[in-house]
């Protein structure tokens, strides 16, 4: 069983800023880690692998320094990583990013399953992945929380719903999309980490993956952002203190229920 | 790329569940009717599934002009390919300027794919839309990093203008049983309904409970709830005031409460009327979840707790002594 994991690296949440200017996240100098929903995408990816056998490809798209969070995914148990990474690249959208990711992907080719995190903690979309489906014209089950079962040909597992969960059967090759639920993810091991220092990290450009260079980057976007502010602050909260404390949320909560 | 002029038109994708239209419709109803207003153009609704052919006469009556229905047991659940298939091929054919879906996860999974099939541009989880004058462009103001920051997306160059809209975020539309409209039943040929995946169980967790996704209260317990059996304390509270049980990661990590319920960065993101943490210390990856609520209560014994730093109220003290009092009093209201 051959396994791509797409994984993102993010600011950690703790530590975000905003560029005054550019409106754009500050990448640099600021604390970054695996979208933490990755990270039970490679957890999910490296059981399977360990009982099935074959191999896991993780898979990046962003800047040179995201090759620090693949080396991370090689320290847990990846085989392979891959970041794609050129100028050319910034500013996409999801449109644009699942296109290059998908152009990755089908170089790569030999694939039974790709594993996404339900979504990212910056953007929020759950676009990605399955836009990359879409590009790939693969099926795809999001929010996986188990997989029942799986065969060469097929895999059976529980998508969680607003209401519960769905057990879907998807033809494979299949792209899944993980939550929490599904997994503890490991620690990486000491050799793992050994490995990881010296693991080559493929750096993949726009020729290499053979992207149309029109749906690439801020010019393959199809949205842009046109302002980005802080939500108006939320007002000064009232505290209601001693013996008429509950009654008094008691007629706040009658009032908001009206 | 084609010109702009020639889209034209507000589009909904109505959601229902086993044949009753959920909420989230008639919320994106009623803004899809004040953009179209706006732009001076009709509003249609597409309606999937089965046995939804008398429930789309009410779509009518919540401000659609035109209802595409496509009633087909083999689309009795959402699947990607044919639901996306089904969307882009009338989209193609209409060519609408703007197409809203309901934020939901399976709702944002299908339009994600008929946004790559049309090449075009796509806004998760917007909580505001509005139009630009001047060129007509949607506004599309959706929180990133759970709310930290607000940011408005505009697509410029490409038609429809898809984006997914959270649900509560904008007012259900009045029914108006005097409106009248077009209900279209449309039959469609074999190769739309063809599909890679195949729904083989559905299965309905806490029945009775409203889902946290749908509720205009949500009561949430963290770590100082201290055991499961606690739980049963706020969904009491939460059932007085006819809302869910939510959770902080913490709770989940324990096994006091399944994951489905957890809000924060790695659960649920919520937006309810009414958010009451009961003994939630509020780390950054739980307020990303929640705070955009519209009112935050917070009930927490430690006065220096975060959460009373997004509390629009709160009481400090013990959770145990606060919430039965606070059910109790609720109850003889």
């Amino acid at each position: 069983m051959n396994i791509i994991v797409c994984l993102k690296q993010v600011p950690d949440t703790a530590d975000i800023k905003l560029d005054g200017v550019t409106k754009r996240l500050v990448r640099e100098g600021v604390k970054s880690m695996i979208n933490p929903f990755d990270m039970y995408a490679i957890e999910e990816a490296l059981r399977l692998k360990e009982k099935l056998g074959g191999k896991v490809t993780a898979l990046t798209m962003g800047p040179p320094q995201a090759e620090t969070s693949l080396r991370e995914a090689i320290a847990l148990g990846c085989d392979e990583a891959i970041l794609v990474s050129d100028s050319a690249f910034a500013g996409a959208d999801t449109l644009a990013t699942s296109y290059t990711l998908s152009c990755a992907i089908k170089k790569i080719k030999d694939y039974d399953l790709i594993f996404c995190g339900k979504q990212t903690l910056d953007g929020d979309t759950a676009q990605v992945g399955p836009g990359i489906a879409g590009h790939l014209d693969i099926p795809q089950i999001i929010n996986v929380r188990k997989i029942q079962d799986i065969k060469e040909v097929q895999v059976t597992a529980q998508r969680m719903t607003e209401y519960g969960y769905d057990v879907i059967e998807a033809q494979l090759p299949c792209l899944l999309t993980v939550v929490k639920d599904i997994n503890v993810p490991r620690l990486p091991s000491l050799k793992g980490k050994m490995k990881a220092k010296s693991a080559s990290v493929s750096v993949w450009k726009v020729v290499d993956i053979q992207a149309d260079e029109a749906s690439i980057g801020a010019k393959g976007s199809a949205t842009e952002v046109l302002k980005i502010a802080t939500p108006p602050a939320r007002p000064q909260g009232k505290i209601f203190e001693g013996e008429g404390a509950v009654d008094q949320l008691v007629e706040t909560l009658k009032g908001l229920m009206k | 790329m084609s010109t702009n002029t020639e889209y034209k038109g507000v589009w909904v994708v109505g959601e229902q569940r086993k044949g009753v239209i959920q909420a989230v419709t008639y919320e994106l109803l009623g803004k899809a009717r004040e953009l179209a207003d706006k732009l001076k153009c009709e509003v249609s609704c597409l309606l999937l599934g089965v046995n939804v052919k008398t429930p789309a006469q009410e779509l009518i009556f919540r401000g659609a002009d035109k209802v595409y229905v496509v009633d087909d047991p083999r689309i009795e659940h959402v699947l990607e390919e044919p639901y996306a298939r089904i969307v882009s091929d009338l989209v193609s054919r209409h060519h609408p300027e703007i197409l809203l879906c309901p934020a939901t996860s399976l709702s944002r999974s299908v339009a994600s794919r008929v946004a790559v099939g049309l090449n075009v541009g796509l806004t998760a989880d917007c909580v505001e839309l509005d139009i630009n004058p001047e060129d007509r462009g949607l506004l599309m103001t959706k929180p990133v990093f759970g709310g930290s920051y607000m940011t408005t997306i505009i697509s410029r160059n490409h038609r429809p203008q898809i984006a997914t809209v959270r649900q509560k975020s904008m007012k259900e539309s009045v029914a108006d049983p005097q409106r009248k409209g077009v209900v279209e039943i449309l039959a469609l040929d074999e190769s739309f309904f063809a599909s890679r995946t195949k729904v083989v169980e559905v299965v309905d967790e806490a029945a009775s409970t409203i889902n946290i996704m749908d509720a205009n209260v949500i009561v949430s317990g963290g770590r100082a709830i201290a055991k499961a059996e606690n739980f049963k304390m706020l969904e009491e509270l939460a059932q007085v005031l006819n809302g869910a049980v939510g959770a902080s990661r913490a709770a989940v990590d324990e096994g006091w409460i399944p994951y489905s319920h957890q809000v924060g960065q790695t659960g649920k993101t919520v937006s309810p009327k009414i958010y009451i943490a009961c003994g939630i210390s509020g780390q950054i990856q739980h307020l990303v979840g929640m705070q955009s609520a519209d009112t935050i209560i917070a009930i927490n014994k430690d006065a220096s707790a975060p959460i009373f730093k997004v509390a629009n109220y709160g009481i400090v003290g013990d959770v145990f002594e606060v919430v039965p009092q606070l059910i109790k009093r609720l109850q003889n209201l």
